[in-house]
């Protein structure tokens, strides 16, 4: 469905007022995510997880550097596709809850997303309820304002306004991330419910643990660059077929399985 | 590191403003023409190569009459915005002695608030019978509380802050909490303060002077300027209104764009 | 419940702050060194002999000492009676009443000018920072915001009346007529250069207030998650743009009435429009105390409204601002 090739992100900072710089935040990276699957991208922060997501929907602001190819669906996804695609083929389930515009019901906001993934204006409405209806809020839910929902709730708001666009490839940005258990676990399983559906979902997140009940693929990064990607049962046991100690080593630092450190030196090695 | 590009041409602006007024304030000395002296011959003489921008009713040089009013307006405004930028720091730090203070000077600052600048600087003005001094005291008497209210702001949220609490566990007296912690924290508004009341003051200052109820009728000042052309609107002299406006514009807008640069950069 | 609390206390604090403007400009007044019998005499100053001064000064109190004047001059106040204005040589009330009348035309349109003009401005510019539209319309806010009013109000008064003649050189209405035998057309006419100039320079506040609101919002969480679904700049301007901005511009253009109504002083000035603002400054150039404490009183009043609204409109809209109804 989709495939990144050898993607190399720079941004510009400045050093002064007229030297300006390049920055590489993404180096050289390459993923491919098959329909009805969950890839998961699994990295620290400053890993470069969001700025991938961006990348990949265009959203990144001008000036960039950008090189390496992506194809969506057999063609070129080019920056013009990008526009055209965004809402309609690919949506975002942002990471932060004040994506979410503070002055507006939920049932509106989720029938915007609607009509602007080509809803007509009285379907829009109709669409939006039901996603709601579809991620268990009721009628209070569907007509609160954003700071009247709990954490779990507005991350489900969210997940609607991505459901709704019927979105063939869905990028979930630290959708665990703030929530308890229970709450993590219902938002997760709606993202498992959709790759069920035959979509693409790349899930991105910093803890290993939550991506691995269910994704399919596991993607590892540091630092703008891919470590390795491993089928999801990879991570078991001692984590003896993962290809690269870096993986094998954050694999084993989980509290569930050894709590195992390595030294800096080793850590330094293995990276 | 930072993501945003800086604005390069406050550097520009800034020599531009120096340039201004190195101008203004040497145009004494660089003009032969004073701007009282009179030219009998050459009454409301619209702009040629002898008088740039045209002579007044009493043939007396535009553009001599304009830079001087602009370097009248200047040391007024900067007069004025010092001395409200004073009064506001002292009215800030006088809030953070205590409740009673604050809410003492949170009542005076919602008071000058509540009456509209002009019609206070009239009040002011006609308090102190008019001329330079009343105009500087009225300005910076209207202007200073908008900044006090924002350095209060600033200075309350201070006030809970671990560093603070820690002082003043520690025995400092109430004095040195004001000296080393809250001042040199509120100094850097201050400035910054100072810098945008400056064109308001000079915009203010014009007003009430074109009123006339501001600054000496025989000194060159650009509100007197633009009244005086008031008289002569209907007679076609377009020269005496445009002029002394468009240069009092060029002023404000610079030291406008200045000061909101350095308001960034901060 | 809540809500009346809060407004009985804002209420109250309005009534505190007035009596601090009177205090103040009566203190004020007093402190002048202009002779208030010769302020009272006017041009007159000259024709009097000293015992008639006297008895000037024993009718109206000006020999008591100021704190019983202000007495005097409050419990006036409290029965409604805010004295003579010998300018006019009608109770201030009525001077003020008949001005007013005047002044809110002008001010009332220009408000409303100003309000959706700067508000629409402010949007389409921080819709997209750095277009063209963005970098003519802040141009403009920038260059109206330095301009003296009464400047700009001269240009066009040369503009339009002494060299195109579209519109009246003076005044309400045509000179020689009385106030009532003008038709509505007419003081229309009279009244389209004065809001004109009032709004072109009232604008620039709003619209700088509205795009800075603006660009906050396109570069928000909001605005690429907006985007994420495929939403245009406009779209985003039109759906999330109007309602984050709307409020705060609301807001402040009913906190800047006071700099409202020290431009329609200036703009009454040079246009000889007769309301309050033109009222104000002769009662300041020629003495007239009780004229001046009741405008101050009165132009106090009209702000404080202005801001008690503001702050309970934004209480009442922005649903942040709300308690969840359980």
């Amino acid at each position: 469905m989709l495939s990144i090739e050898h993607l190399t992100l720079q941004l510009p900072y400045y050093t002064s007022w007229w030297r300006r710089r390049w920055a590489e935040v993404l180096s050289d990276v390459s993923l491919e995510l098959h329909p009805g699957e969950v890839h998961a991208v699994v990295g620290a922060s400053g890993a470069g997880k969001s700025l991938l997501a961006h990348a990949l929907l265009g959203l990144l602001p001008e000036p960039k550097h950008q090189t390496g190819r992506l194809t969506f669906q057999n063609r070129a996804l080019t920056a013009a596709r990008q526009r055209q695609l965004r809402g309609r083929e690919l949506a975002l389930i942002p990471q932060s809850l004040d994506a979410l515009d503070p002055l507006v019901r939920s049932q509106r906001q989720v029938s915007w997303a609607a009509s602007r993934a080509g809803h007509a204006r009285s379907d829009a409405w109709q669409a939006a309820g039901q996603a709601l209806t579809h991620y268990q809020l009721d009628e209070r839910g569907r007509q609160a304002f954003p700071h009247e929902l709990s954490g779990g709730m507005a991350r489900r708001v969210l997940t609607a306004m991505a459901h709704v666009s019927h979105a063939q490839l869905i990028i979930a940005d630290e959708p665990s991330v703030g929530l308890d258990p229970q709450q993590r676990n219902r938002v997760l399983d709606a993202l498992a419910a959709l790759a069920l559906e035959g979509k693409s979902v790349l899930l991105i997140t910093h803890d290993l643990r939550h991506a691995l009940p269910i994704a399919q693929q596991v993607t590892l990064m540091n630092q703008g660059r891919c470590i390795e990607t491993a089928c999801a049962s990879a991570f078991r046991g001692d984590g003896d077929t993962l290809a690269t100690g870096y993986a094998r080593a954050l694999w084993q630092a989980l509290p569930d399985n050894h709590f195992g450190v390595l030294t800096t030196t080793q850590a330094q090695n293995v990276a | 590191m930072s993501r945003a590009q800086p604005r390069r041409d406050a550097f520009w602006i800034g020599t531009a403003i120096a340039i201004l007024l190195v101008a203004l304030l040497s145009s004494r000395w660089l003009l032969g023409d004073t701007p009282g002296q009179m030219h009998f011959d050459a009454r409301l003489a619209p702009p040629s190569l002898d008088h740039w921008l045209g002579t007044d009713a009493l043939g007396r040089d535009l553009w001599a009459r304009t830079l001087a009013g602009l370097s009248l307006s200047i040391g007024v405004g900067s007069l004025a915005a010092l001395f409200g930028t004073l009064i506001a720091l002292g009215m800030a730090m006088l809030a953070m002695l205590g409740p009673r203070w604050d809410a003492l000077v949170a009542l005076v600052i919602d008071t000058l608030l509540s009456v509209p600048h002009l019609i206070l600087l009239l009040l002011i003005a006609f308090a102190l019978g008019g001329g330079t001094q009343a105009v500087i005291i009225a300005v910076a008497v209207t202007h200073w509380p908008r900044l006090a209210r924002l350095l209060r702001a600033e200075l309350l949220q201070l006030r809970h802050a671990p560093y603070i609490v820690m002082s003043r566990a520690l025995g400092k007296s109430r004095r040195f909490v004001m000296a080393y912690h809250y001042l040199p924290h509120a100094l850097p508004q201050c400035v910054v303060g100072a810098l945008l009341l400056f064109p308001h003051a000079i915009l203010h200052e014009a007003a009430l002077t074109f009123l006339g109820v501001g600054l000496d009728p025989s000194q060159p000042a650009i509100g007197l300027l633009l009244a005086d052309a008031m008289r002569y609107l209907s007679s076609g002299a377009w020269w005496l209104g445009v002029f002394p406006g468009l240069g009092l514009l060029l002023v404000v807008l610079s030291l406008e764009r200045l000061s909101s640069h350095w308001r960034h950069a901060l | 419940m809540q809500l009346i609390a809060i407004t009985a206390a804002r209420l109250l604090r309005l009534a505190l702050v007035l009596v601090c403007v009177a205090v103040v400009s009566f203190s004020l007044i007093m402190l002048s060194p202009i002779d208030p019998i010769d302020a009272y005499l006017g041009p007159q100053m000259a024709q009097v002999s000293p015992e008639q001064r006297h008895l000037i000064a024993e009718r109206w109190g000006f020999d008591e000492p100021p704190v019983v004047q202000f007495g005097h001059w409050l419990g006036q106040l409290l029965q409604g009676d805010l004295g003579v204005s010998h300018v006019y040589n009608q109770p201030v009330s009525e001077v003020i009443g008949q001005r007013f009348q005047r002044s809110i035309m002008l001010l009332g349109s220009a408000w409303l000018l100003t309000t959706l003009i700067g508000f629409a401005l402010g949007v389409i510019a921080g819709a997209k920072e750095g277009s063209l539209l963005d970098r003519i319309i802040s141009t403009y806010a920038y260059l109206t915001a330095s301009t003296p009013a009464f400047w700009l109000a001269m240009l066009l008064l040369l503009l339009f009346s002494v060299y195109l003649g579209w519109t009246p050189v003076c005044c309400a209405g045509p000179t020689g007529t009385l106030s009532q035998d003008v038709s509505l057309a007419t003081r229309l006419h009279h009244l389209v250069l004065p809001v004109a100039t009032l709004a072109l320079i009232g604008i620039a506040n709003i619209t700088l207030h509205s795009r800075a609101r603006m660009l906050a919002l396109m570069n928000s969480n909001i605005a690429t998650h907006a985007f994420a679904q495929g939403a245009s700049r406009w779209d985003i301007a039109w759906r999330h743009g109007i309602r984050h901005a709307s409020l705060p511009a609301l807001t402040l253009s009913l906190a800047s009435l006071g700099e409202l109504f020290g431009g329609s002083i200036l703009i009454e000035q040079v246009f000889a429009y007769p309301g309050l603002g033109q009222a104000t400054v002769a009662a300041g150039l020629r003495s007239d105390v009780p004229l001046l404490l009741g405008i101050a009183l009165f132009t106090a009043l009209f702000v404080s409204v202005g801001n008690l609204l503001a702050d309970t409109l934004h209480a009442m809209i922005d649903p942040r601002l709300q308690k969840v109804t359980p």
